[in-house]
This record gives C-alpha cells, structure tokens and sequence, in this order.
C-alpha cells in the first residue's frame, strides 16, 4: 500500500532498479481503488485490465533493456474533460453518455510516449463548470481528508484520485481555478499553466480562452516532470505557443533567496477564513526564513475578475456546448422535430448549473448586450493583464491563498451560485490574465490541508517550481496523508 | 416598373478550390461518399480545434485584389452561432467586423455603357453539410445529414445595393464570376454549389433616395433564374405597394418550376447570430509584402484581357466579350490564333460551330474534341483551297465527334476540294444542260440564276468542286454559247 | 434587469426547454448575477482594447495537404440515428 503514496520520480527510480515491477505498481493502485473508491468516488470509471496491459509492456521493455522515459510505469488518472481515443468520455455530463472520442488528445499521445499506465477517467463538474464536483451529472466525490467534505472543482475527481493514493499523477483542467482549489482542499500540488504552454486539442472546451490542462501531483518534482511531459507546442492548436520548453526538473533548487514576492492586498482582505489566513502567514515566514523578499502589493483590477469571469466564460461556453444537440453523438431525446429534439435533449442532458451558465453566456452574447457585457468584460480583462504585467516589472512572484477556505462541507454552497463562485475568488484573475500559476500544500486548518497560491509571469512556471519546491522542503508536510 | 426603381445587392458564397478543408486536413473535393471526407475537427467532435489553412487566405487575398478591394492589415475570425443540423458546432466560423477585404468594385455592361458596381466586403468562412430530404423540406418525415461539405472554404463576397434592375444583376453575378475564375480559386460552378447567389431586392419611387423595405431571395440555381426571381419579385412588391400593402422584410425561395418567389415562413426567432470573437483562432496581421507578392501572381483579369483581344487582334467588343467570359475559352482562341493569325475568323469559329457542339453535348472547352492546333489545321486547309468553307463545317463535325485530325477527315471521306476545271467541266455543261430557263434568266442579266446553277454543281459534287472555280467556268461555258 | 420574457428568449436562441419553475429560480439567479457584474461599470473602459487571446500570436497556419479521414463507421455507429451512411434526424419543420 505504501507505494500508491510516493511520488512518480521516486517510484520511476524503483522501477529502473527493478525493485518494483510496474505491474506491481499498477496493482498496488488498483488494490487502493478497490479499499477506498467507494467512499472516495474519485472516478467515473477505472480502466484496470488495460492499465495492466500498459504495465505489463513497460516491465517487458525494461526487461529487454529499453531506456524508460522518466514516466514510464507510473499510474495516472485522467479527467474526463480530456479525450482517451476508444474511452468513453463524458466530461461527468448525461449529455454525452457514450461519446467514445476516435483520437487521443495531445497530452493523451505524448503521456503514451512516456508510457504513462493510465487508471481511469476522473469526475468532475459537469464540463468544469464548478467548485466542488457536486455538478457532476452522475455522483459526488469526497474529500480524502474529510468524506463529508467537497474535494473542489472542477477537477475534483483527479486531485481526491492522488491525495487518496487511487493514482500516481492525474490531469486536470483549469479554467477559473478548477486545477489549483481542488488541490488546495486535498492538500496536493496543482499547476494551471500558462495559457498556451499546454496543447488544448483534445480538451473538451469550457471557455476555450481561459481553459488550460495541467498536472495535480503529490509533490513539487512530479509536477515538474509531468509537465515536462505534457508541454510544448502543438500544430492542430492554434493557440499553442510556438516555444521551446526548458526542462523544468532544472529550477527544483530550494533556493528562494533575493526572491521578490508580492502579496496582493485585495487577496488578503475581507472573505478570506482565519485559518486561511494563518497559513499564508506562516508560508510567509518560511520564505522570508528563506530569504525571499515578501512585500504587499496592489493588483486593483483584480476585484473585477469575478464579474468579468462570470461573462466571458459562459459566452465562450454557451457556444462550445451548442454542439450537444443529439445530432452526431451522446444522447437524444427523441421528438418529431429537430427542434424540439434539440431542447429536449439540452434540457434533459445538461445539469442546472451547464444550463445557467449557458442561459448567462446566451444572454450576454445577445443582441443589444454584447457590448454592455461580454465587450465590456473583455476591456476589464484587458486592465486586469495589465495589472499582473506592472506587478511583475516590480516582483518575480505574486503569492496568495489559493481559495478563502478551506473544503467546505457537500451540499453547503449548491443553492446559492455566488457563494459557489466566490470559492474561485483568488484564481480566476490569473486564468484572465493567461499566466502561470500553481497550488501547493502551505499547512493545516485542523484537519484540512491548505494550500497557497504562487503566481508568475508568462511562461515562468521554472520560477513557480522554484518558490514551490523551496516551501514544500521546508513546510515539512510531505508525510502527510488522509486518514481513510 | 411604371414609376418604380428596384434596388438590388448580391451576397455571393465562393467555394475555394484547394485541397484540404478552411480547418482541418480533410479533402475538400467534391462528390465523395457520403460522410467519406470527415475528421474529428470538421464533425466537430468534443475537444478538437480548428488550424486555418494558409491557401485560403491567399486566395481570398487574390479574390479581394481581382475585385478592387482594399486588403485588411489585420483581420480575425468570429463565431456566427445559430442551430441547424447540417452544422456540426451549431455555430460557423465566420468573419464579422473585420472582415479580410472590404470597399470593392466591378464593372458591367449594360445598354447605356459601363456601371461601376461596388463591392462591399469579401469575407472566409467554412461551409455547412448537406441535408438530404425526401421530396421536399416540408413534408418530409426526416432529413439524412451528409458532412463532406462542412468546411469547405467560401467566400462571400457582398455588394452594394447599386444594381437596378434583374439584368444589371445577371451582369453582375456573371462578371464576378468572371472574375473569380480567370483567378483560378474556384470553378464557380453554380449547379455543384461552388457559386451561390442570394439576392436583397427591394423597390422604390423612382428618383427617391430612400430604401424600402427589402426581401431576400434565396435558392437560385442559375444566372437565368436570378434574373426571372428578381423580376417577378420586383413586380411583386410593386404590386403590394400600388394595393396599399406594405412589404415584409423576409426571405423567400424561388419556385423554378412555378417561376414565383414564395415567403419561407418566418422563423419563430428572430436571427440573432450572438458573434463573438472565434477564441480559438488568433488574428491575422496582412503584410503589405503578402499582398503585393500575391498581386504578382494575379492573372490577366476578365475586363484587361478584353481590351487587349480589341486592341491587338482588332477584335469587335462584342467578340473580345465572349472569347473572355472565361479564362479557358480565351487560352482556347489564342493557342489557335498563335498557330492561324486571322483573329476574326478564329473568333467566328470559337463563338459559333465550337461553342455550338460543346453546348449541344455539355462538354467543357477544356475537354473539347477538337485541340486548338487542330482547328488551326483546319482553317489552314481551307485557306489553301484544300477544302472549301462549307465542307469545312462539315470536316469540323466529324473532328468534333472523333478526335481525328482534319487531314484524317478529308482524306477518309474524301472531301478534298474539287480544283481542276477540267473534272469540273463535264459538269458544269450537263447543269446549263439541263437549266435552259435559268441560264436564260442569267443571260438577261439576272444575276441571282448563276448562284442557283453554282449551287446545282455544288450538288453534284457533293460539295467538294471549288466554289469560285465552279461560278468562273459557268460563266465561260455561257459565254461560249453564245458565240 | 432580466424578465422572465428574456429568460423565455435566451432559452429559446440556446435551445433548452425550461419548466416554469426553472425560469422562475433563472430569471431570479440571472437577476443577481447580472446586477452583481454591473460593478464593471464603475471602470471608464472607453479607451481599453478588449482582450479576446491572452497570447500575442498571429497568423497561425497549416499547409494545404490532405491527410487520413476518419472510417464514418466509428462515428456513425454510435450515432443517436443514423441511415445508411448518413447521420438521421427528425423533421426541421
């Protein structure tokens, strides 16, 4: 059982000296499965007898004495927003109860080079829209660390799946801070990075302009190491930048010293719980105990995010999901017109918060409001990027806490949206802005882990490893695990 | 039209002819199996992302500078969202306010001279599906959804309202279409789709500058048609005026066999298409270099190449005209006239007995039987006094029908020209024989009897005596008789 | 603010069929989300260029080449409808 709690980079240097095989590994994570899933419910389903198949080439390649890429072996789960050709993939959503993608989405094809062994596919809200991954159309998932409690969203199911040693490593997706509170409120390490770093083809759209993929990992070099893999540009998104990536094992030094960090004041005012609040006090101690430089700042744009996300993102969404009509794939609800085909199988399909969202982003791409709306929050977003490029003339990172509280309770926030999206208060702004940003455990608010937020300029994720690896060395937490 | 103007403008949808789709890497080619020429991106599948191909732009670049436009420097593209089945996403990727080219223009003919007609817009989109129905729209039970067209590169190129009547309207689509083809980016074949035509009509006092109320008309299938639509249409709408009625702004379809514009009944929404800036496609910035390169690589276009068959092969206007509706039939003429320096007469021969045959069997000049050289043959043989003018149509036919060679055709059939007086005398002398009366009439001074007794000889012959040969012998052998 | 008309019309243009007491809580929680995004009109944004892609690319092509289509048969199998080699769906109008 120890196995399914140590690290990929730990666990590749065992397979390479033989002390474990990968089929020892992958059944080590399916054994955990089998003990925790069903209070857990991290997946939406589990692909065992493929996944030991995968294992049992990387044993055969090691055998034979093939040089296995720094992955190889190691059990990921896979959000189901990310497209696994022949996998049923239904972003946790009715509406596309056996859609079954024909193609593998970029990061899929490059994590197979790696030969990843993958577990499953993970829940989440449905299409990402959410903070807890009770939207999703089918189950909740429990927080590790405490099963009454939400383990956030969106990408609940891959951050609850590694903080309960149910997988290794796990994709996920931020769009507004889905990969970053969910690691937060499982107290494991989240990386949303910059818009463009990583290919999107193959990423089911929420807000194509904020949407990113990204690792969730049990510590700092893991994270290092799946991006490394998942990274770099990619012809079939035109979106992808067009730059070589360092590899980013290269920055995990534990050296923060000359480090100059900002902490916004906005993010450490009114909302924010005192235990949250605690900890990012004492993460600041730990970096100035490291010599870092930590000093408060001002991003005054960043009090719109919340408005400005809450319109951007539901118009770009309101148009992603108009293709889940009942014509070509998922479900249909059948009716003698297409017409009313098409509302029936939208209305029966999609859960309440898809439909709000979509109705918001219907009504504010709309005639006669597209300017009061969606044009305004697009020169918002414009003064919000602005405000993170002249903080960053002035600090090399911004730190916060990656949510106001920690894991709140299942059922707490569902009938009330703006409490829900106010959980997303911090990591919204840098998904406007397109920078890099990533979560890692800062200490405990009794039993609930608790993480901060660094967040860096463009395509500085090295920076980001940097100032991560540096608090995770000296947090001390790393030994921590849930209870279950 | 008593008292009445009409007010037209087109919107035009261009299929580009590359090889892959606007967005993804699936052919673009026409005619496939249904459903045969997909991918995951123009299907639309959750997850995938459209990449622009680089040839459209360029050919949009040229279409724009081939119709006068001014090219943006920058210019992106935006989502048009609407539901319709034949539409994967359920919105098109579209260009809106920023279109690639825009302020435009072409000139037509018409029966008081050259119209300018200006080009508003000319913008790139992805096609849609097609949908296959049973009997028609409205009663069918369902509709088969066929995606090989879905993203198929257009563009639409959109005029000003400055056309007054159905046929400075066919002028115009028929000039555009000109256009685009001598620029090779499409075929602008109306009956496979690949040149779509709708049309904005509306009416007006005439001599007001104020717009009335317009009514777009869609589903035209050919030139002819456009310019039958737009005239019941116009009558229509003058008819409601004069009743008293009002004109309701709409779209309606033209019924070909009931040669009527009928009202598509009014959605129960009004459109609102809810554009918005196609996040998954950065912008394009135009380079001046881009375009200038790309003008280098424009060809002669329709109205330069007209000038110049005037101008340099003295062609009459109306000729220079048609050898340049397309750029294939002018290759054709010139190939020949390059090979037979008598531009009229290869003019005569490309506008009458080719394009006759080619119409009758609905052949393109490009596949036409008879090679440009080969015609050249011809004339030659006939300029030679091998052949006389008349069998000429007749060696023209068969070539046409056989892909021979005129030599092959002449020797074969033996059509050689008749050309020695001597095998011409006998029978000449049994014509004026048996022609007493008309050779009476002749020698009276009735000049018309000597072409009917030409004629009898020609018979005799089978046509092949030599016509100038023949009236000069006539003559003599009448003369002679007389002494 | 947001009526319940609106709501009727949004639902409409995006296609969804929404019980009367869906567009009840809508029109109510679009009401409140909408007031609460009216906070962006204390920005004076007159002179601000929008930000639709957070990545200053331009100009990203593919080369014109046609490459492998996908079997119909793997997308039409598991179609709601389907005849032949076509996608099937009830009547449009």
């Amino acid at each position: 059982m120890d196995l399914c709690f140590l690290p990929a980079h730990e666990l590749g240097r065992l397979l390479r000296e033989k002390k474990v095989s990968a089929v020892e590994l992958a059944g080590a994570v399916y054994s955990r499965i089998d003990a925790v899933e069903s209070r857990v419910k991290a997946y939406l389903l589990t692909l065992k007898e493929e996944a030991l198949n995968q294992a049992r080439a990387v044993d055969a390649a090691l055998a034979s004495g093939e040089e296995l890429l720094p992955l190889a072996g190691i059990p990921l789960a896979v959000k189901d927003n990310i497209c696994l050709r022949g996998v049923e993939t239904t972003c946790a959503s009715k509406i596309l109860k056996g859609f079954i993608p024909p193609y593998d989405a970029t990061v899929i094809e490059r994590l197979k080079e790696q030969r990843v062994v993958f577990t499953g596919k993970t829940n989440m809200d449905e299409f990402a829209m959410g903070s807890s991954t009770e939207n999703s159309g089918f189950y909740p998932t429990a927080n590790p660390w405490d099963l009454e409690r939400v383990p956030g969203g969106s990408s609940g199911g891959s951050a609850a799946a590694v903080a309960a040693g149910e997988a290794v490593l796990a994709l996920g997706s931020d769009t507004g801070g889905s990969i970053r509170q969910p690691a937060s409120f499982c107290g494991v390490v989240g990386l949303k990075p910059t818009y463009g770093l990583v290919s999107r083809y193959g990423l089911v759209a929420f807000a194509s302009s904020l949407d990113q993929i990204g690792p969730i990992t049990r510590d700092v070099r893991d994270c290092a190491l799946l991006l490394n893999a998942i990274a770099g540009h990619d012809p079939r998104d035109s979106t992808s930048a067009p730059q070589e990536v360092p590899d980013y094992t290269e920055f995990l030094v534990p050296d923060v010293r000359g480090f100059r960090i900002g902490i916004p004041r906005e993010y450490v005012g009114e909302g924010i719980a005192p235990e949250v609040r605690a900890v990012l006090n004492r993460v600041v101690e730990l970096l100035e105990g490291m010599g870092a430089e930590v000093e408060e700042t001002s991003l005054p744009h960043v009090r719109y995010s919340l408005p400005a996300y809450y319109l951007i993102a539901p118009a770009e969404a309101s148009s992603n999901l108009a293709r889940y009509d009942g014509v070509r794939y998922g479900l249909r609800v059948p009716a003698e017109d297409v017409v009313t085909m098409y509302k029936r199988t939208r209305s029966q399909g999609f859960g309440a918060e898809v439909k709000r969202r979509i109705m918001l982003g219907t009504y504010a791409l709309s005639a006669g409001y597209y300017d009061a709306y969606y044009l305004k929050a697009l020169k918002v977003r414009t003064l919000i990027r602005r405000d993170f490029d002249e903080a960053f003339k002035r600090f090399d990172l911004i730190l916060s806490p990656t949510a106001p509280t920690p894991a709140f309770k299942i059922g707490e926030k569902v009938a009330d949206p703006l409490a829900m999206y106010l959980s997303d208060i911090f990591t919204l702004a840098v998904n406007l802005a397109g920078v890099p940003a990533i979560s890692v455990p800062g200490g405990f608010a009794g039993h609930l882990p608790v993480g901060v937020q660094f967040i860096g300029p463009p395509f500085a994720e090295g920076q980001l490893f940097r100032a991560a690896y540096a608090l995770e060395q000296e947090a001390g937490l790393a030994a921590k695990r849930p209870a279950l | 039209m008593k008292g009445y103007e009409a007010v037209i403008g087109l919107e035009i949808h261009v299929e580009l002819k590359t090889a892959s789709k606007i967005f993804c890497s699936s052919s673009a080619h026409f005619g496939a199996e249904p459903n045969a020429n997909i991918c995951p991106v123009c299907l639309g599948l959750p997850g995938v992302l459209p990449v622009l191909n680089k040839r459209v732009v360029e050919y949009g670049i040229r279409a724009a500078l081939a119709l006068n436009c001014e090219v943006a420097r920058f210019s992106k593209f935006d989502r048009k969202n609407y539901y319709y089945p034949d539409l994967p996403k359920n919105y098109q990727i579209s260009q809106y306010d920023l279109p690639l080219a825009q302020h435009g223009y072409l000139e037509i003919d018409t029966g008081n001279g050259r119209k300018r007609i200006g080009i508003t817009r000319v913008h790139m989109e992805e096609d849609a599906g097609k949908l296959v129905h049973q009997g028609t729209v409205t009663t069918t039970p369902y509709s088969l959804v066929d995606y090989n067209r879905t993203g198929v590169p257009l563009l639409e190129i959109v005029s000003e309202p400055d056309m007054r009547s159905p046929e400075e309207a066919r002028a115009y689509a028929e000039k555009l279409r000109s256009i685009i083809q001598f620029t090779g980016i499409s075929d602008c074949k109306m009956e496979e789709g690949s040149l779509r035509v709708d049309a904005n009509v509306s009416v007006r006092p005439a001599g007001s500058q104020g717009f009335g109320v317009k009514t777009e008309i869609k589903n035209v299938n050919s030139f002819r048609a456009l310019a039958r639509a737009l005239a019941y249409e116009i009558e229509r709408q003058i008819s409601v005026l004069e009743e008293g009625g009002r004109i309701v702004q709409e779209t309606r379809t033209w019924d070909e066999g009931k040669g009527v514009t009928l009202s598509l009944r009014s959605k129960e929404e009004a459109h609102d298409y809810r554009y918005f800036p196609e996040p998954d496609l950065p912008p394009l910035v135009i380079s001046r270099e881009w375009v200038e390169e790309i003008r280098r690589t424009l060809p002669e276009l329709p109205d330069a190449r007209r000038e110049r068959y005037m101008k340099e092969y003295g062609l009459p206007a109306y000729d220079a005209g048609v050898l340049t509706t397309t750029r294939e039939i002018g290759d054709y003429f010139e190939s020949c006239v390059r090979l037979y320096p008598r531009p009229k007469t290869v003019s005569n021969w490309v506008m009458g007995e080719l394009a006759r045959l080619l119409n009758a069997t609905n052949t393109e000049i490009t596949a036409s039987p008879v090679k440009p050289e080969q015609l050249a043959t011809l004339l030659k043989l006939i300029d030679d006094g091998t052949i006389s003018g008349k069998i000429a149509k007749t060696v023209f036919e068969e070539m046409f029908n056989t892909g021979k060679d005129p030599q092959a055709v002449v020797e074969e059939q033996g059509l050689v020209q008749i050309t020695d007086a001597a095998a011409l005398k006998a029978v000449v002398e049994k014509v004026i024989a048996a022609n007493p009366k008309v050779v009476a009439d002749f020698k009276q001074g009735k000049d018309k009897a000597l072409g009917f007794l030409v004629g009898q000889v020609m018979k005799e012959t089978r046509g092949k005596a030599n016509p100038q040969l023949v009236n000069r012998l006539l003559k003599e052998s009448i003369a002679n008789s007389d002494n | 603010m947001i009526t319940r008309e609106d709501v009727e019309h949004v639902a409409l243009l995006a296609r969804l069929e929404l019980s009367e007491e869906e567009k009840q809580v809508y029109t109510e929680q679009l009401g409140k989300i909408l007031e609460y995004a009216s906070v962006l009109n204390e920005l004076d944004t007159e002179d601000v260029p929008p930000l639709a892609h957070v990545l200053p690319l331009q100009n990203i092509f593919r080369a014109d080449e046609v490459k492998a289509h996908l079997d119909p048969e793997t997308v039409l199998k598991h179609a709601p409808d389907r005849e032949g080699k076509h996608f099937r769906v009830p009547r449009l109008v």
